[in-house]
C-alpha cells in the first residue's frame, strides 16, 4: 500500500498506521479512507494528497 | 526606535499597543509585530509589519540604512500582519529580492500583485550568505500556516522564530529579562492555546528538527526576543505541544436562571475538597480566548449549559466550536444543565465534548427546574470525581511517569 502526503502541509498518510485519532484502522490504504476524511494535521480533503515518491 | 540584537542585526517592527481584537483573540496587551533588520556586504530586512504600521517600519530601516541598500525581504509567513507592508516596502525597495518558500509564494501572489516582485525561492537546508553572516531556512509547516518557515543566523545563534514563542504583548522592552517573566510567559502560554494549540504535532518536529541548532537567541514575529530564559519557554512548549495535564478541573457554564450555576458551583465544591486546583469559568463574564488558555493544561472540564429552544445556549455554541478547532489533547469531562419543559442542552454540549475528543466521563447530568439536594450531591460526587481523574491523568503524563 502506498503512503500519500499532503500537498499543504507535508503530513504523510502511512496506511500501515492509519488515523486511529480519526477513527481509521491501521492497515486501511488511502484509497479506502472515507470521503469526508481531512487531512489530521491542516484540515484539507483527500484530493489535496499525491502519492509519495518512494 | 530600533533595538540593537547583535552589531547591525536591529529590530526595526512596530509596538501595537491598542490592538484589542486579533480576529476575534482578546488582546488584552496589545502586541508587537516584529521585523529585523541584518545589514552586511548585502542587508537583508527579515519579515515586515501590519499593512497600517509600513510607513513606521520604513523610518526604523531608514535610520539604519538607505533604504536602496536593502538587497533582500525574506519572508516566513504570509499571514498580513508579517506580510501586510510588503507592498510598501518593495515599492520603497525596488532593488530588494523577496527571498521565501515556494508555498509562500504562492499565498503572497493571492494576497498582493506581485508581478513586479523579484523571488529567490528557497526551502530546508538552504542558505543565503550576506557576507560575515548567513541566513538559513527551516521551513515549519503549520507552525503556523503550510507556508511558516525559521531563519537562523550561524554565527550568532540566533533564530528567527516566526510565530513559534511568540506572544501577543505590547511592552517598552524588547527582550523577556526586560519585562516580568512570568506575565510574558502567560501571554506565550495564550499565544500558544489560541493560534496554535490546534498544531501540536508539527510544532513537536519543528522542535526537533530545530534541536539540531545551537540556539542562543529566539526571535520571534510577536513579543519579546527570548535571551535569558529560553530555558522557559522550551520546556513550555514540550508540555504544551502535548496539552500535557495538570491536576486542574475546569468548570465552563452558561446559566439562564442560575439553575446551571447552581449545579457548576456544587460541581466545583466537590472538585475543591480533593485538593486539586478548581476553577469556575461563566461564559458570560470570560472570554473565549481566556478559556482556550485554562483548557490547555487543564486535565478535567465539566460544561454546563442550561436547555434553550432545545438545545444549548449562544455562548456555549460559540465557545465549543472554538475549542474543537483548537483541538486540545489529554482531556475528559461530562456535560451538564438544568432543563424546563424539555431536555437537550446537556446533550448538545456532550455530543461536542465528543467532537472534541474529550474523553467522557459519564452521561449528562441533568436537571429540571431547580437541583433539588439529591441532584446537587450528586453534582459535588461528580466534581469529586473530575478531581480524582485529574490526578490520575497528570501523574500519568509526567516526565518518565
Amino acid at each position: 500500500m502506498k503512503k500519500y502526503v499532503c500537498d499543504v502541509c507535508g503530513y504523510v498518510y502511512d496506511p500501515e498506521k492509519g488515523d486511529p485519532d480519526n477513527g481509521v484502522e491501521p492497515g486501511t490504504a488511502f484509497e479506502d479512507l472515507p470521503d469526508d476524511w481531512v487531512c489530521p494535521e491542516c484540515f484539507v480533503s483527500k484530493d489535496s494528497f499525491s502519492p509519495a515518491d518512494e | 526606535m530600533t533595538t540593537s540584537l547583535f552589531a547591525n542585526i536591529d529590530w526595526v517592527g512596530y509596538v501595537d499597543w491598542n490592538v484589542r481584537d486579533f480576529h476575534g483573540y482578546n488582546t488584552f496587551r496589545g502586541s508587537t509585530y516584529n521585523a529585523y533588520l541584518v545589514r552586511d556586504e548585502r542587508t537583508a530586512l527579515v519579515d515586515t509589519v501590519k499593512a497600517p504600521y509600513a510607513g513606521d517600519l520604513l523610518k526604523h530601516v531608514s535610520s539604519l540604512t538607505p533604504l536602496q541598500k536593502v538587497d533582500y525581504v525574506v519572508v516566513n509567513h504570509a499571514e498580513p500582519d508579517h506580510s501586510g507592508s510588503l507592498p510598501a516596502v518593495l515599492k520603497a525597495c525596488p532593488q530588494a529580492t523577496v527571498v521565501t518558500n515556494k508555498k509562500c509564494q504562492g499565498i503572497l501572489s493571492g494576497y498582493y500583485d506581485t508581478s513586479e516582485w523579484k523571488w529567490q525561492l528557497v526551502g530546508t537546508g538552504d542558505s543565503l550568505s550576506l557576507g560575515s553572516r548567513t541566513l538559513s531556512f527551516l521551513e515549519t509547516p503549520m507552525v503556523h500556516w503550510p507556508d511558516s518557515m525559521m531563519t537562523y543566523v550561524p554565527e550568532e545563534k540566533l533564530l528567527f522564530s516566526m510565530d513559534g514563542f511568540g506572544q501577543h504583548y505590547a511592552s517598552g522592552g524588547r527582550f523577556d529579562d526586560e519585562e516580568p517573566l512570568e506575565t510574558v510567559l502567560w501571554e506565550a502560554k495564550t499565544y500558544y492555546a489560541n493560534i496554535i494549540m490546534w498544531a501540536g504535532k508539527p510544532i513537536q518536529r519543528a522542535l526537533e528538527a530545530a534541536s539540531g541548532l545551537d540556539i542562543g537567541m529566539i526571535a520571534p514575529s510577536h513579543g519579546v526576543i527570548w535571551r535569558s530564559h529560553l530555558d522557559r519557554i522550551i520546556e513550555a512548549y514540550k508540555d504544551w505541544v502535548v496539552c500535557r495535564p495538570t491536576p486542574k478541573v475546569l468548570v465552563v457554564y452558561e446559566s439562564m436562571w442560575e439553575s446551571t450555576t447552581q449545579m457548576a458551583r456544587a460541581i466545583w465544591e466537590g472538585a475543591c475538597q480533593q485538593g486539586v486546583a478548581a476553577k469556575l469559568f461563566d461564559l458570560r463574564a470570560n472570554s473565549n480566548t481566556l478559556l482556550a488558555t485554562e483548557v490547555l493544561d487543564a486535565a478535567t472540564i465539566a460544561w454546563g449549559s442550561s436547555t434553550l429552544n432545545g438545545g444549548m445556549l449562544p455562548l456555549s455554541g460559540g465557545a465549543l466550536t472554538y475549542l474543537k478547532g483548537l483541538r486540545p489533547l489529554c482531556k475528559a469531562g461530562f456535560a451538564f444543565g438544568s432543563y424546563g419543559w424539555s431536555k437537550g442542552g446537556a446533550a448538545a454540549v456532550q455530543e461536542m465534548l465528543e467532537a472534541t475528543k474529550v474523553e467522557l466521563l459519564r452521561e449528562p447530568l441533568e436537571c429540571q427546574w431547580r437541583p433539588t439536594a439529591e441532584v446537587l450531591e450528586e453534582c459535588r460526587r461528580a466534581g469529586a470525581m473530575l478531581a480524582d481523574k485529574a490526578t490520575q491523568l497528570s501523574c500519568q503524563t509526567q516526565p518518565g511517569g
